[in-house]
Order: C-alpha cells, then sequence, then structure tokens
C-alpha cells in the first residue's frame, strides 16, 4: 500500500474505504498464516495433488505461502540477466533469493525445474476481470458501469468477484496480477489492481484504489438511434457536446480540490464552520492532488492529444489507456512523461486507411521514442489469457523480444506503481512466479507450475474441469 | 437476372466508393500486367500439411498451380525467384466462418431464407479483406448470419483482392447454406423496444421451424419428381409445379447437393439437428461453432458432420459458458474434422495463433494444428482437391513466412493465390510514403476540408457494416463483440 494513499485523511473517513480493506488484507493475511499453520503438511499436499473439481465451484485455494526451492531452472528476470541454470527461493509469499545457487531453508519443498523457465507472472493492466461473467443474457453478472456520467466512487473492489471463472482461467495462462476497472459515462469509477488468487476481495486486493478511470470525452458524430440504426450527427454539435463534457469534468475536478482544501482547513481548525461531506468528491481528491494516477481512455490522436494536455492544466497524473494512434503522439508523451497502456494490438486499424500493421506496430514505435508503454489484451475478463499472444504479435512487427516480455510484466508494474512488489524476479518482491516448458509468450507453451504470493496454486480451472469430466465419456 | 442487377449494382456501387475505401484499395500491391507469371521459392522449409515438413525445398508455381515441390527445381528464365531461405512456406489459410466483404449479413425478417444469396452482397473492396491477406489467409467461406433457423446461402471466396467481385467467387465450390441454433434464432439477445417477437421464441420453436420447412421441401420436392415422370411417361397437358425460391435450396439439401453448416452451441441442439437431418435423410456438413461439441463428439462423429470451431472464445453469452479450448482435441480424437474459423474480421488476420494454441490446449501435434487451418477446412467445404495443402497440380495459394506459422514472433511476407502475388510486406512498406502523400493533398482537397477551414459538412463515407460486429445482435456493442 503506498502511503500516498494512507496519508489522505479524507477517504479515511469513508467506509470502507480503501485503507479499510488494507487493514482487512493485512487480518485476512494474518487469519490465513495462523490457520495454515494449524494444517498439517499432508493437507497441503492434497490440495496441491490437483483433484478433479466440482465445475461450479472455483477453486482459489492452493498451497501454503510456505517455502520452495526451484532448482535447475533458466529464470528470465526480466530486471536483470538471465540465470541459465539458477535457484529462485520463496518464502513466506515473496521471492527471498535468485542466483546461481541457494541454500534451501529448512522446510522448503523443492521443485526441479530442469529444461523449463522462471518468469514472474503478467500483469494485465486494462481490464474488468471480475466485474463480468457473461457478456450477453445475463445482465445479473454484470458489474460493470454505474448509471449516471460521474462516478469516481464506483470501486471494482467492492464487486470483483473472486469465484469468478475468469480468475483462474486467466492465471493458468501465466497472468497473475491485473488491473480491473470500471467502463462508462465520463468519470468511470476507480481501477483495482489484485493478485488472482484469494477468497475475498481484500485477499486478492494489491492496491484497492490503482487509478481513477476517466473516458476522455470525444467529439463523435456517430450514434444509435432507439431502434438501433446508425445515426449520422452534426459535427460542430458533437465538438460543443465533447466541449461541455469536459467542462463538467474540470468543474468536477475543481470542486473536488476545493472540497479537499475546505476539509483540511477544517480538520487544522475545528472552530471554523463544518463543510458538509460529499461522497463523490472525497473519492476524486487524491487523485486531483496527484498522489494517484488517472487513467484516460483515449484511442484516436486528438483524445489522446486533448487527455494530455487536460491532465497538465488539472495538474493529474496521466496514464493513456488503449493508445491506438499513440505512435502518432509519441513526441508529445515523451515531453510530457505520459505512460500508455496500450489495449488495441490485435484490433482492427481505426480507419480504412490505415496501414494494415499500425496496431501491430504501435509498441515497437512507442518503444523507439522512448515513451513509457505496456501491453493488455483491453479484455473485461474472459481473454485476458491471451496476454502473451498480445505481446507476441508486438514482436513479430519490431518490437524487441526482451521488450515485449517486459511490456506484460515489469512495464504494467512501473507503470501502475507497483514495481516495487511485482514485475521481475528480484529478492523482496511478490512471489507470483510462472514456469512454463517454452517461450512464455509463444502460443504452444504450457504453464507448468504457478505460484501467486507464494502459493503454489493448481493448473485447474472451469476449462479443465469440464475437460476431464467429458474426455473419456462413454 | 438477379446477378446482372447485383453486377450493376456492383459497378455502381465501385463508382461512387469514398476516398478512404479507394486509398486503401491502392494499397494493394501492383501487379504486373504479365499475368500469370512463374515463381519459384528456393531453399525454404516447406510445411506441406499433407506430407510432412520439407527442409531446404522448393516450390514452384506456374500457370496458377503449383507445378513442382522438391529440391534443386528449375525454372523457366523470365521465372520470378525468391531467395526464401530461413523463410517458412505453407498453404494458403482457410477460414470456414466469415463475413468479410458482405455488406449485408442477416436477412432476419422471417425464419427461413433459403432464398437469400450472400453472393448478392460482396463488397470487394473491403480493406479488411487486404489485412486478412496480411496474414496468411486465401479462401473464406462466407456465410449468412445466425438469426434465422434456416439462413441465407453461402459463397465460398479467394480473397483476389482489387479484383471485381465476381472474380473472388471459388468456382466449383459446392454449395451450402447456413442454419442456426439457440440464442440467435431465439432473438435471445436482442430487445429493440417497438419490435414485435418472432417465432421462434425457444428451441422448441427452433427445431419446428426447422421440421416444417424440410416437411414443406420434400412436398416440394415430391410434386418436382411426380411432374418429372409423368413427363418421362409422355403424359400430355401437365402443368409444372410453381417454382418456389425459398425450397429449391432445401430440395438441394435433401438430395446432398448442398452443404448445411449449422451455426450451434449447445449439446442438445447439436443431437436435435441430427436427429432431425437423420430424420429427412440429409447430413450436416459442419457444425459452426459448437461450443459444446465435445460433449456430444461421438455422435457428431457417428454422423459425420465437421466441426468449424473458436479454438478458444467462451462466456461472451450464456450458451458459450461452457466451451473449453479443449474442444479441438476431444473433437478430433473422437475422429471429426476440425477447423479453427475467425468469425471475425480481427481473428481472420491471425488463425495461425489461433491453429498454434490447440498445441497449448491439449496437445495436439503440429500437423494437426496446421490442419485445422487448412486441410481440414478445405474438406469441410468440399475443394480439398484445390487447395489445403502444398501438393503438386492444387493450386498454387501458398504463404512465405518469416518464421514458424505456428510461432507468435512470425510474420506473413507474400501471399499467392492462384500463383499471383496478393500480399507482399516488402511493396506494401514501398509505396507507404506515396499513400500517405496521397492522402495528405486528399485532405486539402475542397470537398475535404473540415467546416472550420472553410469547407462544406463533410458526409460520412457511406456505411459499412461495424468492422468486427460480424453478425446479428452485436449492435448495441459499438461493433466490438464478434458475433
Amino acid at each position: 500500500m503506498s502511503s500516498k494513499q494512507s496519508d489522505d485523511a479524507l477517504t479515511r473517513r469513508r467506509a470502507p474505504a480503501p485503507e479499510g480493506l488494507k487493514v482487512r488484507v493485512t487480518l485476512a493475511m494474518m487469519c490465513a498464516v495462523v490457520i495454515l499453520l494449524l494444517a498439517s503438511a499432508s493437507v497441503r499436499d492434497n490440495v496441491l495433488a490437483q483433484q478433479p473439481a466440482s465445475v461450479t465451484v472455483q477453486q482459489t485455494g492452493g498451497g501454503a505461502p510456505g517455502a520452495y526451492v526451484i532448482r535447475n531452472a533458466r529464470i528470465v528476470t526480466v530486471s536483470g540477466a538471465e540465470i541459465e541454470n539458477g535457484v529462485v527461493v520463496i518464502r513466506d509469499g515473496k521471492i527471498e533469493s535468485v542466483g546461481s545457487s541457494a541454500t534451501a531453508p529448512a522446510g522448503a519443498q523443492e521443485i526441479d525445474a530442469r529444461g523449463l523457465t522462471v518468469y514472474p507472472g503478467m500483469i494485465d493492466a486494462g481490464t474488468s476481470l471480475g466485474l463480468i461473467e457473461i457478456g450477453s443474457g445475463a445482465p445479473g453478472t454484470v458489474d460493470l458501469a454505474e448509471v449516471g456520467d460521474m462516478n469516481p466512487n464506483a470501486q471494482a473492489i467492492m464487486a470483483v468477484n473472486p469465484h469468478s471463472a475468469h480468475v483462474n482461467v486467466a492465471r493458468t495462462n501465466g497472468v497473475t496480477s491485473v488491473i480491473t476497472m470500471p467502463a462508462g459515462g465520463i468519470i468511470s469509477g476507480q481501477a483495482a489492481a489484485i493478485n488472482l488468487d484469494g477468497t475475498t476481495p481484500a485477499e486478492m486486493a494489491v492496491m484497492p484504489s490503482a487509478a481513477l478511470v476517466i473516458t476522455f470525452p470525444r467529439a463523435s458524430t456517430f450514434s444509435f438511434d432507439a431502434l438501433f440504426n446508425p445515426q449520422q450527427g452534426n459535427l460542430n454539435e458533437a465538438i460543443t457536446a465533447r466541449d461541455r463534457q469536459i467542462e463538467q469534468l474540470r468543474k468536477i475536478l475543481r470542486d473536488a480540490e476545493a472540497y479537499g482544501k475546505a476539509q483540511d482547513a477544517y480538520a487544522r481548525d475545528p472552530k471554523l464552520p463544518r463543510p458538509d461531506r460529499n461522497v463523490i468528491l472525497a473519492s476524486l481528491v487524491p487523485f486531483v492532488r496527484g498522489e494517484r494516477s488517472v487513467m484516460f481512455r483515449a484511442n484516436r490522436e486528438s483524445e489522446i492529444r486533448g487527455a494530455v494536455r487536460f491532465a497538465e492544466e488539472m495538474k493529474l497524473r496521466p496514464i493513456i489507456l488503449g493508445g491506438n494512434d499513440a505512435w502518432k503522439v509519441a513526441a508529445l508523451l515523451k515531453e510530457k512523461n505520459v505512460a500508455v497502456v496500450l489495449t488495441g494490438v490485435l484490433t482492427l486499424p481505426q480507419r480504412e486507411d490505415d496501414f494494415y500493421d499500425a496496431l501491430y506496430e504501435n509498441a515497437a514505435r512507442l518503444q523507439q521514442a522512448g515513451v513509457r508503454f505496456c501491453i493488455s489484451t483491453g479484455d473485461t475478463g474472459a481473454n485476458v489469457r491471451d496476454l502473451p499472444f498480445h505481446a507476441g504479435m508486438a514482436a513479430a512487427f519490431g518490437l524487441p523480444r526482451a521488450e515485449a516480455l517486459k511490456a506484460v510484466t515489469l512495464y504494467p508494474a512501473q507503470i501502475m506503481d507497483l514495481a516495487d512488489r511485482m514485475g521481475s524476479i528480484e529478492p523482496g518482491k511478490m512471489a507470483n512466479l510462472v514456469i512454463t516448458d517454452g517461450d512464455l509468450l509463444d502460443a504452444r507453451t504450457h504453464v507448468r507450475y504457478l505460484f501467486i504470493r507464494g502459493r503454489r496454486l493448481p493448473l485447474t480451472n472451469r476449462h479443465t474441469e469440464l475437460y476431464e469430466q467429458f474426455k473419456n465419456r462413454d | 437476372m438477379r446477378k446482372v442487377i447485383a453486377t450493376a449494382l456492383l459497378v455502381a456501387l465501385l463508382g461512387a466508393m469514398p476516398w478512404g475505401a479507394a486509398l486503401a484499395q491502392s494499397s494493394a500491391p501492383q501487379r504486373g500486367g504479365a499475368g500469370v507469371r512463374e515463381t519459384l521459392i528456393r531453399n525454404a522449409t516447406v510445411l506441406t500439411v499433407s506430407h510432412g515438413t520439407l527442409e531446404n525445398a522448393d516450390v514452384l508455381l506456374r500457370g496458377g498451380k503449383i507445378a513442382a515441390v522438391g529440391r534443386n527445381l528449375k525454372a523457366s528464365a523470365d521465372a520470378r525467384v525468391i531467395d526464401a531461405t530461413g523463410k517458412f512456406v505453407m498453404p494458403g489459410i482457410i477460414d470456414c466462418h466469415s463475413h468479410s466483404m458482405l455488406d449485408a449479413i442477416n436477412e432476419l425478417t422471417l425464419s427461413v431464407t433459403s432464398m437469400a444469396r450472400t453472393s448478392d452482397v460482396l463488397n470487394p473492396t473491403d480493406p479488411d479483406l487486404y489485412r486478412e491477406l496480411a496474414g496468411g489467409t486465401t479462401t473464406l467461406n462466407l456465410l449468412h448470419g445466425s438469426g434465422n433457423a434456416i439462413g441465407g446461402l453461402n459463397t465460398v471466396v479467394k480473397i483476389k483482392y482489387g479484383r471485381p467481385a465476381q472474380e473472388f467467387i471459388f468456382v466449383g465450390a459446392p454449395p451450402g447454406i447456413k442454419f442456426a441454433l439457440g440464442e440467435n434464432p431465439k432473438r435471445s439477445n436482442l430487445q429493440i423496444p417497438t419490435q414485435s417477437r418472432r417465432y421462434p421464441a425457444t428451441r422448441m420453436g427452433v427445431e419446428e421451424v426447422i421440421r416444417e420447412a424440410f416437411t414443406r421441401a420434400r412436398d416440394y420436392k415430391a410434386a418436382w419428381d411426380e411432374y418429372r415422370e409423368a413427363q418421362k411417361r409422355g403424359e400430355k397437358n401437365l402443368i409444372p409445379p410453381r417454382r418456389d425460391l425459398q425450397m429449391e435450396p432445401l430440395v438441394e439439401v435433401l438430395e446432398g447437393k448442398r452443404f448445411v453448416h449449422s451455426h450451434c452451441y449447445r449439446a442438445d441442439e447439436i443431437l436435435m439437428l441430427i436427429n432431425i437431418a437423420e430424420e429427412f435423410g440429409f447430413k450436416i456438413r459442419t457444425f459452426q461453432h459448437a461450443l459444446e461439441g465435445y460433449k456430444v463428439a461421438k455422435e457428431i462423429a457417428r454422423h459425420g458432420a465437421g466441426a468449424s470451431i473458436f479454438v478458444d472464445d467462451w462466456a461472451y453469452k450464456i450458451e458459450a459458458y461452457d466451451a473449453i479450448p479443449y474442444n479441438a482435441l476431444i473433437l478430433t480424437r473422437a475422429g471429426v474434422n476440425v477447423s479453427i474459423n475467425s468469425d471475425s474480421d480481427e481473428r481472420a488476420r491471425r488463425l495461425n495463433i489461433e491453429a498454434a494454441k490447440t498445441m497449448k490446449y491439449g496437445e495436439m501435434t503440429e500437423e494437426e494444428a496446421l490442419k485445422t487451418i487448412t486441410m481440414n477446412p478445405a474438406q469441410q467445404l468440399g475443394i480439398d482437391a484445390r487447395v489445403g495443402s502444398i501438393d503438386v497440380g492444387k493450386d498454387a495459394d501458398v504463404v512465405i513466412w518469416n518464421g514458424h506459422p505456428l510461432s507468435v514472433y512470425s510474420r506473413v511476407e507474400t501471399t499467392f493465390i492462384d500463383g499471383e502475388v496478393f500480399f507482399d510486406r516488402q511493396q506494401d512498406q514501398a509505396r507507404r510514403a506515396e499513400l500517405q502523400r496521397e492522402r495528405a493533398q486528399l485532405e486539402q482537397a475542397e470537398p475535404n476540408r473540415v467546416p472550420a477551414q472553410g469547407g462544406p459538412p463533410t458526409d460520412r463515407p457511406r456505411g459499412r457494416r461495424p468492422a468486427d460486429g460480424d453478425d446479428d445482435d452485436d449492435i448495441r456493442d459499438g461493433g466490438n463483440n464478434r458475433r
């Protein structure tokens, strides 16, 4: 948890607030440790034996965050040099050491990873994983977008379903953490950084409030009428409507700034008239103070430029989410040091006359221009497991392979202020590790072992369970 | 007559083509006037699909066909010779479920639209076709949408981008028709406020619609059979039955002359269609999507149908919640011919990666994986004598990759159809500066100036279907949902 969040006196008064969650995370972890200490080693082994489970109950449990020694592995640390025949030691949920040799802690389980490769778990910084179970026809399983335009107090962490089938499906391909976020409106809400393991949202949470998500207003002349027929609007009207929305956004952020000042003044001097509480404005204060990041959904050149300018004017900490045209704005993004979460590597080019590889090449162009970026699926959940192939396609079109790997590990961690605890294999970082029989980004590779927060997790999910159930049907 | 009208319309459309489409079309590689010339691809790793991998092999393309495959092949003096050292050659990818280049996908007004033809709405300027060529895809099965229990007729095409629509047609491909089961023909996920509901609204009704249509088709066929027999007997003053364009394709299905490609998800509806087909004495050629096919693999195998599936997509609607990426494996092991399709202009650009996933989820072999996008769909479409593998005598539809096509790190260098280049990365890149200049000039042209700069208000170009919204019930999604 960053100190920026706990510094904020205002949000602390909110219940439940991110800090409240933090407390619960800690408590939950302590409880878990106690329970697991009581549990016998044989129970742990049973869990790891990958028993076929009911298809309706997702397995979230794994081994204890005990001690493991992974030997004889090729280790791709991402942050440093590769180690050809190395050892990784995991203890108490963290990476204890990584190197060419190490002494095993007492009682550590040995894993012989000869012929295998150890990678840091992948991070998808642009998902809504856990907020949607079934996209169409089951609105009861969709918790993506609140009603209205300004919902800064809608927090993804409040609605993430730890028992969603998407969680296990994504992680068994090596995606160990995601940023999951609301959508819709202008201010969609707050994104959460979560690990893809845990029985409660609190157990999953890495940073319950990781960023504010704003859809940067766009002048769109295209819409659907009540009968879903495409409608062509007037461009001047669309521009006016966009400017009005930006002004609305500016106003609510200014209000939040003033609100924060008033509350602070009152906190220092209780003799002042007590300002009213407002949960919406309160939730915006850390963002308008630049203490936390604001993700702007923006794909077209004009939207990206608009979002960068707006963030500068309002002194926000912007991240561009989407970024299909980012390569056209590379100089500005570099100059303003604004990072981009690319969600469109595998989408069709936006314009009919765009070059066929415009979006495949986007990442390579940003890398060459020195713009900070990472690669995301942009998927709501079901296909987050495809993250490695998005990065692979960028590598096929000019991004160096080592950079493609960083684009789904270290770079998203850095952009989302998580690099002190994940994104590479370094002592002290969370033990989120994937062990494979091949190149992590290749579609033919199999994941052989999976660790999240030092817990060895079974490689089962809804799909493997249905496979087991039907593969030998008489 | 309808063909004449369609051609006239296409000519008119081509004339009215917006600037954007014109630009995109001109980014197709320029082909010399020489027509189909001879090409020798030298020293490649050749993935034949039919007879293994050949190292350091040559492939000779002549007269639109694969003329020879082997080492140290000789070509005539004017042949183009491509040094493919370190590169891979595979057959062109065949996508057994596409809606590319269709300006309309669903004729939604009736539940039985066997009289509607996709061949009447081909748009050869769709830029996604070029993007698909750039991913090594050469042949598409263009299907009607899945909104109706019995939909319209399909069209099999080769992506001859830059040519008139009629040159795309895969001459000799057996005709087919689209059926659809489950949520889409039920119209479960489309609630337009003022639109009344349409029969059928349940899976019971879907079965009944198909049964009713084939009951009529059987009577219609009997009427014509009786008429022809009476003619043969020499009877006079016969009145022929009235022609029925809705029934004719269904009679062809009954006679085994037209392939049924049926959209389906759930295991029970797959069994339902098998039962009805067997009752009326016809075969289902392919179950399209068949997300729960793995639950009834042996029944599909026994019926003799193929399965054309997504490799791993799931959970986008309720009937897709039991989809598993091991579907290809279970069906293949049960003896079902399995192809991996796109149903998406986006995915049709990277079916190689979708095929590679069959090796991740379930240990299919490399050859099996390659077959799911080449030989297997060719067999499903009845065109395997022409395409689907690198064999002498087959059409010269081949693709050169800069690495193994099942690797995520590989990309297409050159795509040939009938021996002609329809995509070439070097040529594509060489033309970019010129195209960018052309674009800049067009933007400065009077009709394209934005109003603020003194130009008149601009009209949006003629609307095409949402680029990635291939099927019926996705319009609310802004075209992002793929079905």
